[in-house]
């Protein structure tokens, strides 16, 4: 059974259309991209499956759970990353984690134990005392992914989580994504670049509030006879 | 944002001009009348005449008219004694009594001098008829008390009030900015998609500033009461009791504020707007009695008013918990009703 399950989903705002009848499904353990030109309307679709928003009609499963009747069973399933970095800047990164692990209801004991593995894998140990705002943005991108899954969501979603960041951080944080699907987490993914859409085994494109394509990055590149998927997606923009 | 900006300058200067007034347009009275003399009932009649005057009761006994004064619902009380006709026609002189409020010392001068008047005039009305024209000399000996506040000190009436507004200003303030604050930083989403429940969210972001506004109000009195040398009549567990309350309401207040609007500017126009009607109209500076009516209705909807009230009432007179139950109560509703508002306002689905 999919984790993420998606029906003829739209949303409007007032007579704008930003998702118009969206169909698809992502498997347990996945790495799905979600890719599409600014605008196109993956933010909008992405906080519906997350439950920020309200979707004006379709079918949205997640986790076997309703999205209009069972956001909060939903809530306790799922990690979010969002666009704007959103960790507590006046907080130091200890103190951001006890925070969330805290809101999710695991003990002190855990919250403890998962922070440390955590920050190990991200060989930031000694910074933990620091406030996040002191730290580099790239940092604290990580650290906004690591308290996305501390409480070991089924899914984590995550808006564009490499925005801004230099390459070997990308590289670094694209690691640490394959080394939590590999744990079982599904990972929903969007991103503008088209390097990280090669790493995703499924991609979706996005053009106008509809899902005009949707494949592994392999076959997409045979449909459109392209090298990458960056002139996949160059095709489908100028259509 | 538009429409605030125009409406908001046009009710307050509507508002608070017809409201706000340092007239002292309203006096409660109760009159004892211990005499039933021809004499008394005519003393007495004279204060049924002028506007601003309204004899509430005419109390049989002066404890009993005691009783008004400290619950407030006469600011004065004339007490006409025993044998004031006898007196009066035999000896050609009598006392009487003039016994005002006087937690505002400025309002109560004036009561006094409104009270002095008119049993002067009825005094230049019985003159003639008592000595025939000839002995000019005012028969009347008034002996007045100033209560509560007998050296008429200004800050005995000003602190309690201000020390209203301090907690109010940390309250209403810091929590409308707050939640506001969250949305600007982006913060709430991530909360958001927790399973955080709504009661939860609102807990945690009013608890800190309840403790804090409560220790302000802790430090507040402890200055006022060294430097300023106010008395605390009452009991200390009644203030923080009340407080602690009113404090739940203002925090309403202001994380109601919080969840309507999108940034901190927005919540600071409205939090302004809210804050400076409602001190103007508390009474913290005017008589609320010389409100026009349809102002003291509006009151009914201000904290700031009910809780000024009450710790002058406490702090001053030294009123009980059962002479505060209705404003007391008022407040409990009005808690009720402005966290229930913030509650049901936050949204943790966008539409």
């Amino acid at each position: 059974m999919p984790i993420i399950e998606v029906e003829n989903l739209v949303k409007k705002f007032g007579s704008f259309v930003a998702n118009d009848h969206l169909t698809f499904s992502v498997e347990e353990g996945e790495i799905f991209g979600f890719l599409g030109a600014n605008g196109a309307g993956k933010t909008t679709a992405m906080k519906i499956l997350c439950g920020l928003s309200a979707p004006t009609s379709g079918k949205v499963m997640i986790a076997g759970f309703d999205v209009y009747r069972q956001a909060e069973m939903i809530k306790k399933r799922i990690g979010y990353m969002s666009q704007r970095f959103s960790l507590f800047e006046d907080l130091s990164v200890w103190e951001n984690f006890q925070f969330y692990g805290g809101i999710y209801g695991l003990s002190s004991a855990t919250i403890k134990q998962r922070t440390t593995e955590l920050l190990g894998r991200l060989g930031l140990e000694s910074e933990k005392n620091q406030l996040l705002g002191s730290l580099p943005l790239g940092w604290k991108q990580k650290l906004a992914f690591s308290v996305a899954i501390i409480h070991r969501p089924s899914i984590v979603f995550l808006d564009e989580p490499t925005g801004g960041v230099d390459p070997i951080t990308r590289r670094q944080f694209w690691e640490i994504i394959y080394e939590t699907a590999s744990q079982g987490i599904t990972v929903f993914v969007t991103t503008h670049y088209m390097d990280e859409a090669e790493y995703c085994k499924r991609v979706s494109i996005m053009a106008d509030g509809k899902i005009v394509a949707l494949d592994t990055p392999a076959n997409l590149k045979l449909k459109y006879n392209a090298a990458n998927i960056e002139e996949v997606f160059l095709k489908i923009a100028r259509n | 944002m538009l429409p605030i900006i125009f409406v908001i300058p046009v009710v307050q200067l509507l508002v608070l001009a017809f409201a706000v007034t340092f007239e002292i347009k309203n006096i409660n009275l109760v009159i004892v009348d211990q005499d039933h003399s021809v004499e008394s009932r005519q003393l007495a009649s004279k204060f049924t005449a002028p506007p601003f005057y309204h004899v509430k009761a005419y109390p049989v006994t002066y404890l009993e008219a005691e009783e008004y004064l400290k619950t407030g619902k006469a600011n004065q009380i004339l007490v006409i004694p025993p044998r004031f006709g006898n007196d009066l026609q035999k000896e050609k002189k009598a006392s009487v009594q003039l016994i005002s409020n006087a937690i505002d010392g400025s309002a109560a001068a004036i009561m006094n001098a409104y009270g002095n008047s008119i049993i002067m005039d009825y005094n230049q009305d019985i003159i003639a008829d008592l000595t025939g024209g000839l002995d000019l000399k005012p028969p009347f000996n008034i002996s007045y008390s100033y209560w509560f506040n007998a050296e008429l000190d200004y800050k005995t009436y000003m602190v309690p009030g201000i020390l209203v507004l301090l907690v109010t200003i940390i309250g209403m303030f810091l929590s409308s900015m707050n939640v506001v604050r969250e949305k600007e930083m982006g913060t709430i989403e991530q909360i958001n998609v927790s399973p955080v429940k709504k009661y939860q969210f609102v807990v945690g972001k009013l608890l800190p500033f309840w403790f804090i506004a409560l220790f302000e109000l802790a430090f507040g009195l402890l200055l006022a009461h060294i430097i300023f040398k106010i008395p605390i009549i009452g009991s200390l567990w009644l203030i923080f009791g009340v407080a602690s309350v009113y404090l739940l309401a203002v925090l309403g207040i202001g994380l109601f504020i919080s969840t309507l609007v999108n940034t901190q500017q927005q919540a600071m126009f409205l939090a302004w707007f809210f804050a400076v009607v409602f001190i103007m109209m508390s009474g913290l500076f005017t008589p609320v009695d010389s409100m026009p009516e349809w102002a003291q209705n509006i009151n009914v909807i201000n904290p700031i008013a009910y809780f000024i009230r009450m710790m002058r009432m406490i702090m001053l007179k030294g009123s009980q918990f059962q002479d505060i139950l209705k404003p007391f109560f008022s407040i409990v509703v009005y808690a009720i009703i402005s966290l229930t508002l913030a509650v049901w306002r936050y949204r943790k689905v966008a539409a």
